[in-house]
């Protein structure tokens, strides 16, 4: 259809239409015309049977004998209906058409009628302008394509015509050229010969010139090219040496090949150049067929001394001096300058000696163990220099690139163990920071120590109340837990992710738990524990080379660290660490036992120190008196009173870092009690002088009597970890002292007295301290009594007198 | 000779001999009278078993000085005399001075040592910080100083304890004042060596190894027993911390070292088996050369038995501090501790033990 439209171009114009459908194109308007066929209830097939001409059957036909005026004025109407717009005739629309007729000619008005008639007059007038212009134009070009035909009915067979002309012409070609060819046959054959006795020629003139050519590029260097000239004649050489000149040239040529390499192996000694163009000359050897084994020796050694080299320069950074370069910068120098060209040796070695098979890599293997060695033990030194720094991460950074970079030689050689010689060393290095940290642990545990100390010292000079032992507790507390975490994060650079070595199996397991959990922490809790043990140990005992704060404050430490810093730290590590290994580790409680028993120690050893000062005191107050000449009692001695000072003193430090404790329910008349025991019933047997063999025993009865009823006093016990068990053990043993001292002595009545009045103020003011007050009334008693036994004249004091002068003093 | 083991000890003003008799169980004592003073320290002439010297209390216009005496006792009551005293109880006998010890230029006496192995003509004393060496001659009745030597330094230096080494021809002396322990030549009165800061506290008591030379043991108020040997004084040999108070008298097994007896303020009397430094170490010595091949097997495999120090037993029968404890000469079995409250105790050594010992 496109064609059809394209072909009759100028015919279409103005007949197109643009009122309907039809005009569009013949063909669309046969169709068209087909379709008014169709609706009027005609086949086109009926349509196709007549073609043109008036048909008197055609219903179309107004004048045909089938047109049936209803039928048609049906239609009519309907399409009026539907294409016009509103007439006069649509007012009502009946549901057929022929009713609408009908109904047109019962219903309508004659006027109606009439302009409906003249309507369609109309209509059909203009319908058959149209159908007359369509008939112009299908004929106009039905002419001219009747032309176009005609003439290219005459175009073919001119065409025709010199084709034929043209069939001849070829076989005339034909004939020719076969003819010459014939002709030519002979020289073309000829020419063929001569190619090839000039090819051989060539050749021969090749090998002629052979020696010559060789002797040029040797002295102009090619090597390349000689050894190249030199494979291409070989073969031939040897298959037609038996002919003297072939002969003579390959004599010449061998005179030559031996010369160039003589040359090639002396430039390969010369080693001037690098490793590629001695890998070249490798392999323009090999091409000379020299020999495999003795190329690889010599290879080697060749490479041997350029990898020396390195080394060598690596190990002059070393120096006798302190290492200019960081430790990154020496194994990135290392790295690049040695790993480097060993890798370079191992791949070039490989390439060239492939042929060489186990043995040749087995050469090589030994080659990069040796050499390997040697730089292994130079990282190693160079790393060991590094082992006092406290920086972790370069150090890290640096193994991390040493591992890496070994990582190729290891893989290209992997008999040669480079790769977990270097692993090894990794873990070496790790574990010998571990033991550096658990150091700076224990350094930093003495150094808070010594501040300690400090600080307890300093502030006694400058006469001022010190920083409190509270305070002091809690900065050693928090500063060796800070040092433990940095080095908890120092160490665990190395099993960071990014990190090569993090995934080799000794830092997933033994390092994470043997190493960190055990040797670091659970390492450093135990030290802690000893160097605290070690101050109880300590030969100062007398002078007290410890300053018994310390030791209360070690004791509160590590009583803290029973309760929940080691658990606290423990559970930081497994975190931290994600230990994997099923190896065996310390359990919590076993630690925490340690350090509870440490704390206990250094408790007990603090009563004893403490204990011991105020004994001391007591003891020279006893020993140095003359008690026989003393005078009457006026006042408590003033020992008595630095004993209260100090117990007090003592209490409110222990109460600065101990809690109080149980005491027994006590009487609320304690501190008014009097001596109302001794200087009852029970003295009186005892201080009359008996010298009747029978006397004695009833004393000794009394006596055993009376200490039936009353405990053993345990002096040294152990104490628990409250301020009144401490200050109990330290009255204690304050008082037994003095009741040995007492015995040792012999008084006088005053004095006598004196001692009276003295335990009388210590019973006053020592009650309040101690977890069971029996004790210091037992005590004080018992030191009374033995005085008063120790007195040749034993008048006591009335207790109301005893009293008094208390108070007064 | 009787299985009687006599025991001396002192009360004020009174000597109290205890006989004890073994196979009966029964005790049996004899009062002498010592009028001048109180008895401070006693010791019995090893040569001569009635004679006795003490230290005793020497009151006098509100001074008191310790004086040294020498004293034999009746000759009846000497401990192995066979005619037993009739009733003791009811007579008190009078000692018999020998001689004084001259101690006014030197200061109170604090103990008198015998030459252990003599013929009971030396004796050694301490007063304040003097160490006498006297001669007794005509039978005791005449004490000459022969020579003595003082302790230089500051403060008030004062000896409290001294014991005779039996030793090396008995030519040392070990004396303990404050914290150290010292040793002495009593040839010329020097010192050989100086155990300094022996004890944390004051020492209280020595005594010498009676089987192997240079050991030392020393007790103090530092609640320990040190053993030493006296050729290298920096670090004790062995350390016991038994006692929880002073420590007031150690003293050693005549026979087996091994057994070691000491009595403290904590009204304890602790028995040590100290096997690791005795002169026996595995229980009994075996001469090789004696045994035939056989027997020579069997004391090397009971040899593997560890040895162990232990404690042997702890007494408390006392009720107040133990001031002193000592064994029996007679037999090696038997000890005798007293406290301050006056009770005398006699024990003896657990029969198991003993026969380990023995056999």
């Amino acid at each position: 259809m496109a064609a059809a439209a394209a072909g009759p171009g100028p015919g279409s114009g103005p007949g197109d239409s643009p009122e309907g459908p039809e005009a569009e194109a013949p063909e669309r308007r046969r169709k068209a015309h087909g379709m008014l066929k169709l609706y009027y209830g005609l086949s086109e097939g009926e349509a196709a049977g007549r073609p043109a001409g008036p048909d008197p059957l055609d219903p179309t036909d107004l004048n045909g004998a089938h047109f049936d005026p209803e039928v048609y004025l049906d239609k009519v109407c309907l399409r009026g209906v539907r294409v016009g717009g509103p007439g006069p005739g649509y007012i009502a629309l009946p549901h057929h058409p022929s009713d609408f007729v009908a109904g047109l000619r019962r219903e309508c008005p004659l006027a109606q009628l009439m302009d409906s008639e003249t309507d369609m007059v109309r209509q059909i007038r203009a319908l058959d302008s149209d159908m007359q212009t369509l008939v112009y134009e299908n004929y106009n070009k039905f002419i001219s394509a009747t032309d176009t035909i005609r003439k290219m009915k005459n175009d073919f067979r001119k065409m025709e015509d010199e084709m034929d002309r043209l069939a001849t012409n070829m076989a005339v070609i034909t004939d020719f050229s076969a003819r010459i060819s014939a002709t030519l046959q002979d020289r073309h054959e000829r020419i063929t010969k001569l190619a090839g006795v000039h090819a051989l020629l060539r050749k021969l003139q090749f090998l002629f010139e052979l020696p010559s050519r060789l002797t040029k590029c040797v002295e102009l260097g090619a090597y390349g090219q000689a050894v190249r000239y030199q494979g291409r004649a070989r073969a031939v050489l040897q298959q037609y040496q038996h002919l003297p000149s072939f002969r003579a040239i390959q004599d010449d040529c061998q005179v030559i090949t031996a010369r160039l390499a003589q040359q090639l192996r002396q430039r390969f000694r010369e080693g001037g150049s690098g490793a590629p163009e001695q890998a070249e000359c490798v392999e323009l050897l090999l091409a000379l067929g020299e020999p495999a084994e003795e190329l690889c020796e010599e290879f080697l050694a060749h490479a041997r001394g350029r990898l020396e080299e390195e080394l060598r320069s690596l190990e002059a950074e070393l120096g006798p001096s302190p290492p200019a370069p960081d430790v990154l910068e020496f194994t990135d120098r290392g790295g690049s300058g040695f790993v480097g060209g060993l890798c370079q040796v191992a791949a070039a070695y490989q390439e060239l000696f492939a042929a060489q098979g186990p043995a040749g890599a087995e050469r090589l293997a030994a080659f990069a163990r040796e050499l390997g060695g040697r730089y292994f033990a130079l990282v190693e030194r160079r790393l060991a220099q590094e082992q006092g720094g406290g920086d972790n991460s370069l150090l890290v950074r640096a193994l991390d690139r040493f591992h890496r970079r070994l990582r190729a030689p290891g893989a290209l050689l992997a008999a040669a163990g480079l790769a977990e010689a270097a692993t090894e060393i990794v873990e070496r290095v790790a574990r010998e920071r571990l033991g550096h940290h658990l150091q700076g642990l224990r350094a930093a545990f003495l150094g808070c120590l010594t501040d300690v100390r400090q600080a307890l010292a300093a502030p006694r000079l400058a006469g001022k109340e010190g920083p409190g032992l509270a305070e002091l507790l809690a900065n050693v507390a928090s500063s060796i837990l800070s040092h433990i975490k940095a080095s908890l994060a120092a160490v665990h650079l190395f099993t960071a992710k990014e990190v090569s070595f993090s995934n080799k199996p000794y830092f997933r397991g033994e390092f994470c738990s043997q190493g960190v959990r055990e040797g670091l922490i659970v390492g450093f809790i135990r030290s802690m524990c000893q160097t605290a043990q070690s101050f109880c140990d300590s030969p100062g005992e007398k002078g007290g080379a410890t300053p018994p704060a310390l030791l209360l404050l070690l004791s509160r430490l590590c009583l803290d660290y029973e309760t929940a810093t080691i658990s606290y730290v423990l559970t930081l590590t497994d975190e931290q660490f994600l230990v994997q290994d099923q190896s065996p580790v310390t359990p919590v409680s076993t630690l925490c036992a340690e350090a509870r028993e440490t704390a206990r120690r250094l408790l007990t050893h603090y009563v004893k120190v403490q204990g011991l000062v105020i004994s001391q005191m007591l003891r020279k107050s006893v020993e140095t008196r003359d008690w026989l000449s003393t005078l009457e009692p006026r006042n408590v001695r003033a020992v008595m009173k630095r004993v209260v000072e100090d117990t007090t003193a003592i209490d409110v430090q222990v109460g600065l870092l101990y809690e109080e404790g149980v005491r027994k329910a006590q009487s609320s008349d304690s501190s008014k009690r009097t001596f109302s025991v001794y200087s009852s019933s029970r003295q009186q047997g005892r201080y009359a002088p008996s010298y009747t063999p029978s006397a004695p025993m009833d004393t000794n009865l009394l006596s055993n009597i009376q200490k039936l009823f009353s405990e053993r006093i345990d002096v040294f016990s152990p104490v628990e970890f409250n301020k009144v068990s401490v200050l109990t053990g330290i009255i204690k043993i304050s008082l037994k002292t003095l009741l040995e001292c007492v015995r040792l002595r012999t008084f006088g009545r005053f004095g006598l007295q004196q001692v009276q009045v003295d335990c009388h103020f210590l019973q006053l003011y020592l009650w309040r301290f101690v977890a069971d007050e029996e004790l210091v009334h037992l005590l004080l008693d018992e030191v009374v009594a033995s005085a008063a036994l120790r007195c040749p004249d034993p008048v006591p004091m009335e207790p109301s007198v005893v009293e008094v002068i208390c108070e007064r003093g | 000779m009787e299985d009687d083991a006599p025991v001396i000890y002192g009360l004020e003003f009174q000597i109290h001999i205890i006989d004890f008799d073994d196979e009966n169980n029964i005790i049996s004592k004899n009062v002498l009278l010592h009028q001048v003073g109180e008895i401070w320290h006693i010791s019995a002439s090893p040569a001569d078993r009635g004679v006795l010297a003490t230290c005793y209390n020497n009151t006098s216009d509100s001074k008191v000085l310790t004086c040294a005496a020498v004293w034999r006792m009746p000759k009846e009551l000497e401990p192995g005399s066979h005619e037993s005293p009739d009733d003791s109880s009811s007579t008190a006998h009078t000692l018999e001075l020998l001689c004084h010890l001259d101690n006014t230029a030197h200061g109170s006496m604090a103990c008198v040592a015998w030459e252990p192995t003599g013929d009971g003509k030396k004796v050694i004393s301490l007063a304040d910080n003097h160490i006498l060496l006297w001669d007794l001659q005509e039978s005791s009745s005449q004490a000459v100083l022969a020579s003595s030597a003082s302790l230089e330094g500051k403060g008030q230096l004062k000896f409290t304890s001294g014991r005779w080494s039996p030793h090396h021809n008995c030519t040392q002396v070990a004396t303990a004042n404050d914290t150290a322990v010292r040793g002495w030549d009593t040839r010329s009165m020097s010192q050989i060596y100086c155990i300094e800061n022996a004890h944390g506290q004051l020492v209280r008591d020595l005594d010498f190894n009676p089987n192997k030379q240079y050991y030392l043991a020393s007790c103090g108020d530092d609640c320990k027993v040190k053993f030493w040997d006296t050729r290298n004084v920096t670090e004790p040999v062995k350390t016991l911390e038994e006692h929880s108070h002073w420590v007031w008298s150690v003293r050693y097994n005549h026979s087996h070292d091994q057994l070691v007896l000491t009595g403290s303020s904590d009204s304890r009397v602790i028995l040590s088996n100290m096997v690791s430094i005795s002169s026996e170490p595995f229980g009994h010595l075996v001469d090789d050369d004696d045994l035939s091949d056989q027997e020579e097997r069997r004391p090397e495999e009971k040899s593997q038995e560890p040895p162990q120090d232990s404690v042997i037993a702890t007494y408390e029968e006392h009720e107040d501090s133990v001031y002193a404890v000592d064994w029996s000469s007679a037999d090696p079995w038997l000890f005798a501790s007293l406290s301050y409250d006056g009770r005398l105790v006699i024990n003896r050594v657990p029969r198991a033990l003993k026969y380990h010992i023995l056999l």
